[in-house]
């Protein structure tokens, strides 16, 4: 009897359900499990109190990217708590015998950076991290999903995890791409259409034919913000892309055609059923432009700032009145009126070579305005030396923009990256919440071509009209 | 883990949607390596002022919300980062309990390994126990909530009572203070199984 067709998520569970004891929660099986310096030393912790022991070491990589400066890194770390939370996720991962991706690791970067470049991100897999842009990973296929640190320890004493299992949600973006428009602009407009707690307790499937056209480095970028729309986690079914992608990466199969031959069974089947659609037009997407305190409070860069008058529903008055207080920012204002004092280029969002290709190419033959201080920093020391054999870094950095060692930078500004109260930021990463990029921050969430024009004019630009050299 | 059953607790009320977990204990304070000692960076850049005294303006710090448990908000509530430090941050300050109309996943999980009740109550329901928190406060006093959660419900004293779901597995291991990697370690047997099913080498200890 054939069995009833299923989607990519049905087939990932199905395969990695471990065993539902009566009464519990399903045990979910864990193919891959990142770890970083700020989630896990309380893991680690808990078990050497227990007297635990790591399950499966060798399916378990670290790496340290939150906290470290990406200035010169033969100096020593001056802020001594960050240099404890990086020597202690070094002692751990020597104890338990885990692959740390140290800070001399000629391949250490953003954990959701690295993963796929290293091709330990794999079609099919079970993915998790504690941090919440696991969702990155499922750009390539995988379930993948960020959890807390109770769960990291569970994870780490079982190679499992108690999971019910999510609803699945099909975001159809139909048409193509138009010119101008980048990944980054179209998951910040679904993010506005679907509100930040659209896609709670759902794990959403990108499909249509936009999604499909973008390259693997894009569709990571749409995936990693899914977690913006409340969404547990977001995938894009394998296909050419992928397989040629991840080909020759280093932890990438060795049988690689008999893995591609298992990976094609993975796209939803033809009659599938979500248990919720949503349609989307490529073709009504415009550059976007972050104006409030979360990623849902966005518009078109030929918008304006909206009135919080305008909100229909209570929360969302309240919301946006508080958001264009903190942000300094007057309902009505337009958005390419907005002038800026910083652009930061990075984040696991927004910091692959094709996303600094992307910001190269605007840039050159230009200057950053006089009034803006401007950085790149790369998402992992793979990407930077690529864009240095490109000549990448030269073209940033006659522009004005300081060029960085790979970590998380001003994306939270855990490390000495931050701004300054008040000060103006356009910012490739992914989130704008009050103080993420320092205490009193006004962050806007752009693309990496919309944040090197800014960073160019001094105010933000439709990129859709730049004049390249 | 600290195991709940019911508890009775002074209501602060938080009358904000989308509080991510940022502002629930910003990431100056993630560096700790400790699971303890949170609770005074909760809401730090809401609840102090820049010269380090209290903000007067912020809820948690007026007196209705003095010695409160029970933490009241609106939709959306832990939305953001997975970083446990914010149920670490609310128990140590002394929560036990928040009532929102929805939670983001990760925050929502994150409390049952924590000795928190995460609560979902309608929007009405939220809105009417916003009502009697600020007409409690309107009279000088402050207001209580009691919340069962061998029964799942949510009461006052004043004749409001409402059920709410809860998964039940997680329900029990809070009713127990369970250990759930304890729990999950009897099952190593099918953890084996299910490695072995999929050609991965046996694990040695
Ligand atoms: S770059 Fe930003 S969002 Fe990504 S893992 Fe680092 S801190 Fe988190």
């Amino acid at each position: 009897m054939p069995s009833a067709p299923r989607t990519l998520l049905d087939k990932i569970w199905d395969d990695h359900v471990v065993c539902t004891p009566s009464g519990e929660l399903p045990l979910l099986y864990i193919d891959r499990h990142l770890v970083h310096e700020v989630t896990s030393p309380q893991a680690f912790e808990g078990l050497r109190l227990a007297g635990r022991r790591v399950r499966r070491p060798e399916a378990t990589f670290a790496t340290p990217d939150h906290n470290v400066p990406t200035s010169d890194r033969r100096l020593p770390i001056a802020d001594p708590i960050s240099k404890q939370q990086i020597d202690t996720l070094r002692a751990n991962c020597r104890e338990f015998g885990v692959r740390l991706f140290d800070l001399d690791d000629a391949d250490q970067g953003i954990v959701h950076v690295i993963g796929p470049e290293l091709g330990i991100t794999q079609p099919g897999m079970t993915i998790v991290c504690g941090d919440s842009h696991t969702a990155t990973h499922g750009a390539l296929g995988s379930l993948a999903f960020g959890i807390g640190t109770s769960e990291v320890e569970h994870v780490l004493a079982t190679q499992t995890l108690r999971q019910a299992k999510p609803k699945s949600l099909e975001v159809r973006v139909e048409g193509s791409l138009p010119p101008g428009v980048t990944a980054k602009d179209i998951v910040l407009y679904l993010i506005g259409r679907l509100s930040t707690e659209g896609g709670v307790g759902h794990v959403i499937e990108y499909t249509g034919e936009c999604i499909r056209s973008l390259g693997m480095e894009q569709r990571m970028t749409v995936c990693n913000m899914s977690i913006e729309a409340g969404a547990r986690a977001g995938m894009i079914a394998p296909d050419a892309v992928t397989f040629d992608y991840l080909r020759g990466r280093d932890h990438a199969p060795k049988d690689y055609d008999a893995a591609v031959a298992r990976w094609e069974k993975l796209p939803s089947d033809p009659g599938a059923v979500y248990d919720r659609v949503e349609i989307f037009r490529a073709a009504d997407v415009v550059p976007q432009v972050t104006w409030g305190t979360n990623p849902a409070q966005v518009t078109g860069i030929d918008a304006v700032v909206p009135d919080p008058a305008a909100f229909a529903d209570p929360n969302d008055r309240s919301s946006a009145a508080r958001a264009l207080d903190y942000m300094g920012l007057a309902g009505g204002t337009k958005i390419v009126d907005i002038p800026l004092d910083r652009v930061f280029i990075g984040s696991c969002t927004n910091s692959r070579i094709e996303d600094l290709r992307a910001a190269a190419s605007v840039i050159r033959g230009y200057r950053v305005a006089p009034s803006v201080q401007a950085m790149v920093v790369p998402g992992s020391g793979r990407v930077k030396r690529q864009a240095e054999e490109e000549g990448l870094d030269r073209v940033f950095r006659e522009a004005g923009f300081d060029w960085r060692e790979a970590g998380c930078s001003m994306c939270l500004g855990m490390n000495p990256d931050t701004l300054a109260p008040q000060e103006r930021c356009a910012s490739t990463s992914n989130r704008n919440f009050e103080g993420r990029q320092g205490k009193g921050g006004r962050t806007h969430l752009v693309s990496p071509a919309m944040a090197a024009a800014a960073a160019v004019a001094g105010h933000f630009v439709d990129v859709r009209h730049w004049q390249y050299k | 883990m600290q195991s709940f059953t019911t508890h009775t607790g002074i209501v602060a009320a938080l009358d904000r949607a989308n509080v991510d977990t940022d502002q629930i204990i910003p990431k100056q304070f993630l560096k700790r390596i400790e699971r303890t000692g949170f609770g005074q960076f909760l809401f730090f850049d809401w609840r102090f002022l820049p010269d380090g005294s209290l903000n007067p303006d912020f809820e948690l710090n007026q007196p209705p919300a003095a010695g409160a448990s029970v933490l009241l908000a609106r939709r959306n509530f832990g939305c953001g980062s997975s970083r446990e430090h914010a149920p670490w941050s609310l128990a140590d300050y002394g929560f036990r309990a928040v009532i929102a109309p929805t939670f983001a996943d990760i925050f929502f999980n994150n409390c049952f390994q924590n000795g928190i009740v995460p609560i979902r109550l309608d929007e009405a329901d939220v809105d009417e126990l916003f009502k009697r928190a600020r007409a409690a406060a309107a009279n000088g006093g402050q207001y209580r909530l009691h919340v069962d959660l061998k029964a799942c419900t949510v009461s006052d004293d004043a004749g409001f009572e409402r059920s709410f779901a809860v998964d039940s597995f997680r329900r029990q291991c809070l009713l127990e203070g369970l250990d759930d990697i304890g729990l999950s370690l009897r099952h190593t047997d099918e953890i084996a199984a299910w490695e072995k099913a999929h050609g991965l080498p046996a694990v040695s200890h």
